[in-house]
């Protein structure tokens, strides 16, 4: 890894809790040649515009994601409904096929709250722990969390308004979640109860789909609505702690997206579909540090960018596979 | 603020960094008020999350082998994996307006009770966080009177090599809380199905399958004296009809409540009469 890239690494942690990414001080030669040459050049517009013109709209990695998320959140549903046991339990804490699995964001709370871990706590929270390790931390809020799903649906309603100029996106300062990640963590060691699990949406719903549906749902109701008429994604970019959790433990994640320079146009059409755009930054015109530039740990691993880019130029990828091929 | 001034305020001193426009500076103002207003509603509502505790005094019954309460709503991970695994389906997950804690387990034993049908109170081997447990950390010492004598003897397994449940401590106390209405004391038998024909609570019976609990609607009763709440008390031990002295000296019939009880709510569930005469008392702790 190049000084820049390493550079660029460690400020897209910062940018995770809440920084806003800034214009890269240097640039790589070789990337620089590339953001002179595309500087101007008529025939690359033309190329752009005739692209874009015939881009066909693809949702391969958004089918893919949806179907695994349905399908993980059904087998919780199922195997309680039909007594299967293979996935027994609820998002929080679970047993796939007698294993203990157990929420990160939950279980860091109640060891807070509760001062005292027992060996279950242990092992459940560590196979959970390098299973999201392996498979690029906040993965989990895209891949499997159920109110990701609602808020993405919601969003596309926010987006519908949005474009009849009924509605318009509010901002939020990004580093609220790292303020909530701190409150909740002390509130819980402080009163010895683990606050932030009676309003965490993740939990909610997950024992909703499970146990059935309670009263507790109006406050997910309540996020939805303030994410359709107020403020885009609201929960999942400014508030919720379990996707800083699951982000910091992405951090040496191998699966991520990686972005290619040399095609893109940038015209930015992956920052619009992005759930975290300010991880996109490095697709803004001259802001690319190298020729590949591996997307910072906010990142959702989504996929709508993939599907999103006319030129191929995000793609997964998963660090030292190429290597090994 | 819709009137645009063309002119920023002319800076004077050249700054480092350009100062920002006015518009630039209201956007900020803006999003700094809805930032303000983002906090404000969720910790409000992580606020409201609170009053399980303040509500904590208020007994209710856990599932067996539940920590103190205080303790319980710390560690509880409200993964409702106890609720997965018990036969008879007595635990349910607390909703929003329970005041217990969102997604945490309880017991209403006159719905449904816990009958120990799983032999081996399944409830605790399934908790992953040792909210419910056989071994109580040591830093958590239990209040007086909560510990059992001895291990409480399942009278459903008295024959097997194990006899005993696992608990070292009671959920609560069964309580004769309305002898005025209780047949045994008036000397009434019960003839029919206790609850009637509409009542979804489910037992296991032994002589019926021991691996299979049944409707206690299907399973109906003929006694000349009603003794359910001791016929049907899965515990040894823990409550017998004694024949006791009332104020007046008369002699009458009463179900009496002995240390071994445990706090299971089969009594408080089988009780022919409306309402019960005979509850537990969440967390009560044994007293001579």
């Amino acid at each position: 890894m190049s000084h820049l890239l390493k550079r660029r690494f460690f400020e897209q942690i910062k940018v995770m809790f809440g920084a806003e990414p800034s214009k890269p001080k240097e640039i790589a030669p070789a990337a620089q040649a590339m953001h002179f040459y595309k500087k101007g050049n008529r025939d690359l517009i033309a190329e752009k515009l005739h692209a874009r013109a015939h881009a066909e709209h693809k949702n391969t990695w958004r089918n893919r994601r949806w179907i695994t998320l349905i399908i993980a959140n059904l087998l919780f549903t199922v195997s309680f409904f039909f007594d299967i046991q293979i996935l027994e339990g609820a998002l929080t804490a679970s047993r796939f096929v007698g294993f203990h699995l157990i929420d990160l964001n939950s279980a860091l709370q109640v060891m807070l709250a509760h001062k005292h871990i027992i060996n279950n706590l242990i092992i459940g929270t560590g196979t959970v722990l390098v299973l999201w390790a392996l498979l690029g931390g906040r993965t989990f809020c895209s891949w499997v969390c159920p109110y990701h799903l609602l808020a993405e649906w919601a969003e596309k309603i926010h987006l519908y308004l949005a474009k009849k100029r009924l509605v318009t996106d509010q901002t939020i300062d990004r580093r609220l979640r790292s303020v909530f990640w701190v409150i909740f963590a002390l509130l819980a060691a402080a009163t010895g109860y683990t606050v932030f699990e009676a309003i965490s949406p993740t939990g909610i719903v997950s024992r909703a789909l499970i146990y059935g549906p309670g009263l507790a749902l109006l406050w997910v109701l309540a996020l939805l609505f303030f994410e359709v008429f107020f403020s885009r994604r609201a929960w999942c970019r400014y508030a919720c702690p379990i996707g800083l959790t699951y982000g910091v433990v992405g951090i040496i994640s191998p699966v991520r997206i990686k972005y290619k320079l040399e095609g893109c146009f940038h015209e930015g059409d992956c920052r619009k579909v992005c759930l975290v755009p300010h991880v996109l930054d490095t697709v803004i015109k001259g802001r690319s540090v190298e020729t590949e530039v591996p997307i910072g740990p906010d990142c959702t691993r989504c996929g709508l960018c993939v599907d999103t880019c006319p030129t191929g130029s995000l793609s997964f990828d998963v660090k030292g596979l190429s290597k090994i091929s | 603020m819709s009137d645009n001034d063309p002119k920023p305020a002319a800076n004077p001193t050249p700054s480092p960094t350009p100062p920002l426009s006015k518009a630039k500076r209201q956007s900020n103002r803006r999003r700094f008020l809805r930032t303000a207003l983002l906090t404000g509603g969720v910790l409000g509502a992580g606020l409201s999350g609170f009053l399980p505790l303040i509500y904590s005094q208020k007994k209710r019954l856990r599932p067996p082998g539940a920590l103190d309460e205080k303790d319980f709503l710390s560690s509880c991970i409200k993964c409702g994996q106890c609720v997965q695994v018990c036969p008879v389906q007595a635990i349910k997950l607390a909703d929003l307006i329970d005041g217990m804690g969102v997604g945490t387990p309880h017991i209403d034993a006159r719905q449904q009770a816990c009958d120990f049908s799983c032999d081996a109170v399944q409830c605790v081997l399934a908790c992953p966080t040792g909210s419910l447990t056989y071994h109580k950390p040591e830093f958590l010492p239990g209040r007086a009177g909560v510990g059992l004598a001895a291990k409480p003897i399942l009278l459903a397994k008295e024959n097997d090599p194990e006899p005993t449940l696992n608990l070292t401590e009671r959920m609560g106390v069964a309580r004769l809380t309305r002898p005025e209405a209780c047949l045994a004391i008036q000397g009434k038998g019960f003839k029919g199905q206790t609850r009637g024909p509409g009542f979804k609570g489910r037992m296991r019976y032994m002589d019926v399958d021991r691996w299979k609990p049944i409707k206690i609607a299907d399973h109906p009763y003929d006694v000349p004296e009603c003794d359910l709440c001791v016929r049907e008390c899965p515990i040894k031990g823990a409550i017998s009809i004694e024949t006791v002295f009332a104020p007046d000296g008369t002699q009458r019939k009463s179900p009496v409540v002995h240390e071994p009880c445990v706090g299971c709510g089969v009594c408080e569930m089988i009780c022919p009469v409306e309402p019960t005469a005979i509850t537990i008392e969440a967390r009560e702790v044994w007293k001579t």
